[in-house]
């Protein structure tokens, strides 16, 4: 097993002046995909935006490789976390290309701008999503899933090695959102600690090693996918009745929730 | 071939009056329509990728409003020409600081709204004392020269003025050529370009130091010309696209010809001077539609 990366410890977040959420606790090692799960209001973002430091903690502290990271300066905390915040159009008609040379910012002096060497870890980034070919097209003309595939190489092109997805496949179609999750497998073998948050708990079960549950800003349940997303813990955190079905496909068992709405309505 | 006798010190046969003009009355009035272009343009350049709105202009921290109550006050206390230059520009810096501080403090909202709009206050209260001022001013000797001077205009600008407005524009233009790149990742927004790695308060602390000495510097020897920081960088935008490190000298070059072009044809168009705050709206709305309609979509 790997090294942990990421430990959070009785975490209080929220808003300055008011707690979201407290007593999260949870750790993670390198190349593991964590997903995590709560209904609307449950905090997520609040918490996402605590671990990158864009609230600070009311309570608790964020440990990088053992350090804590409350004194870190932007620039050291955007050399390990990566940022893959939900899509939205931007202001300025930049291109794609543009969009993902931004995600070496840190790497570059406060002064400074891009070099060459930037530009071709841009390039790549745009090639290991696949989208080299939009790299000319200018960023707010893309579609959504596009856009979002811009933001995910952008977060690689930073080269972190924690990477932070707040809904990654929220109002993405069918085929963007098996393509996104399918990135997030890729990014976690090149050993970065990735951890999502989706509304899906299917998803959970297509790329995640571990779900974290946040109930009303508290970590309900946290261990290996299997064990957390059961009938019981999704009728407790969203109210709604699911049967957990588990099918076996060339010898691969796959877990999918199939609520039902009869049971609800009656 | 005045300035080439100048340069070779070969003596040129014209008028010593031809001399005076040329280094004394028309010289000075193009370098000055350089400067105040290129500064307002660069400002309002940088404002519009720090506050992520394209209808932004330099105006917007009440830079100008601030100034405009010095020179109204400078003239309403029958102060001279010096003083009520010093006078705009220490209020144009007083005003920004006032907002910025009160923006500081309060620090639960967000940072750029709260800017942006306790710029909307502070400038309108301050448009209220330059009113005031003109109401109660005396309507034979000093109401015409505040509303030249509101209205913008460099028919009296020295080469002294030049020289005096020179240093403040180059210690504002540095800091925004050096941190050309930061700037693009500040249109992202708060929350993306701090986890991208910018310190984006101090950031922003920097860049409206930087635009408010320029914008303060050149409106203290011009009076308010509107305009030029919003619609330039649109022009430069629409020429070489949404890089700062590029759209900053487009701008500025642009600025600087576009001013002198527009000085120019106010001085020349009709026979009385006409005032180049008008002017500059004259010519300004229309293109400022023709660039909307042309360019393809969004704020390119």
């Amino acid at each position: 097993m790997s090294a942990e990366r990421l430990r959070v410890e009785r975490l209080a977040f929220g808003y300055p002046g008011r707690v979201v959420g407290r007593d999260v606790s949870f750790a993670m090692v390198a190349g593991e995909v964590l997903c995590l799960l709560g209904p609307n209001g449950s905090g997520k973002t609040t918490l996402f935006r605590t671990l990158l430091r864009l609230l600070e903690p009311h309570d608790g502290a964020v440990l990088v490789d053992g350090a804590s990271i409350a004194d870190w300066p932007r620039r050291r905390l955007a050399r390990v976390f990566g940022y893959v915040p939900q899509a939205q159009t931007g202001t300025f008609p930049f291109t794609a290309r543009e969009m993902v040379l931004m995600g070496r910012t840190a790497h570059v002096g406060l002064f400074a701008s891009p070099s060459a060497g930037d530009l071709r870890h841009a390039e790549a980034a745009l090639d290991a999503l696949g989208i080299a070919h939009l790299a000319d097209r200018p960023y707010p003309e893309m579609s959504g899933g596009e856009r979002q595939l811009a933001l995910v190489a952008r977060a690689l092109a930073q080269e972190p090695s924690i990477l932070v997805m707040d809904e990654p496949t929220a109002s993405l179609d069918f085929g963007n959102q098996v393509r996104v999750l399918a990135h997030v497998l890729a990014l976690a073998r090149r050993g970065i600690a990735v951890v999502l948050s989706t509304h899906d708990p299917d998803q959970a079960f297509l790329c995640a090693d571990r779900v974290a549950l946040l109930h009303d800003g508290r970590l309900a349940h946290l261990g290996a996918t299997a064990d957390v997303v059961t009938p019981a813990t999704l009728r407790e955190t969203y109210g709604v009745d699911v049967d957990v079905v588990t099918l076996t496909r060339e010898g691969r068992t796959v877990r999918v929730c199939v609520p039902s709405l009869q049971r609800r309505l009656a | 071939m005045v300035l080439w006798s100048k340069l070779t010190g070969v003596p040129h046969g014209l008028p010593p009056s031809v001399d005076t003009v040329v280094f004394n009355v028309r010289g000075p009035r193009i370098a000055a329509a350089i400067l105040v272009g290129a500064a307002l343009a660069a400002a309002g350049a940088a404002y519009q990728g720090l506050f992520r709105n394209p209808l932004v202009s330099p105006d917007i921290l009440g830079v100008s409003t601030g100034a405009a109550l010095g020179a109204v006050g400078g003239i309403y206390l029958s102060l001279g020409v010096v003083a009520i230059q010093t006078l705009a520009f220490v209020a144009g810096l007083g005003a920004v600081a006032v907002v910025y501080t009160i923006a500081s403090a309060l620090r639960r909202h967000d940072p750029v709204l709260v800017l942006v709009l306790a710029g909307i206050v502070i400038g309108t209260l301050l448009g209220s004392c330059v009113s005031l001022l003109k109401y109660l001013a005396d309507p034979y000797n000093q109401l015409p020269a505040i509303t030249f001077w509101l209205l913008g205009s460099l028919a009296s600008v020295t080469l002294g003025d030049v020289r005096a407005t020179v240093p403040s524009v180059l210690l504002g233009l540095v800091p925004l050529v050096l941190l050309r790149w930061r700037m693009n990742v500040m249109t992202l927004g708060d929350d993306e370009a701090r986890a991208l790695g910018v310190d984006t308060h101090r950031l922003r602390l920097a860049v409206v130091a930087a635009a408010t000495l320029m914008t303060a510097a050149v409106v203290s020897i011009s009076g308010v010309v509107g305009w030029i920081g919003l619609l330039v960088p649109h022009l430069a935008r629409f020429l070489v696209g949404p890089d700062f490190r590029r759209l900053l000298p487009a701008s500025i070059l642009l600025g600087a010809g576009y001013l002198l072009g527009v000085d120019t044809l106010a001085r020349t168009a009709a026979r009385i001077e006409i005032p180049l705050g008008v002017l500059t709206a004259f010519i300004g709305a229309p293109f400022f539609i023709w660039i909307l309609a042309a360019s393809r979509r969004g704020w390119s």
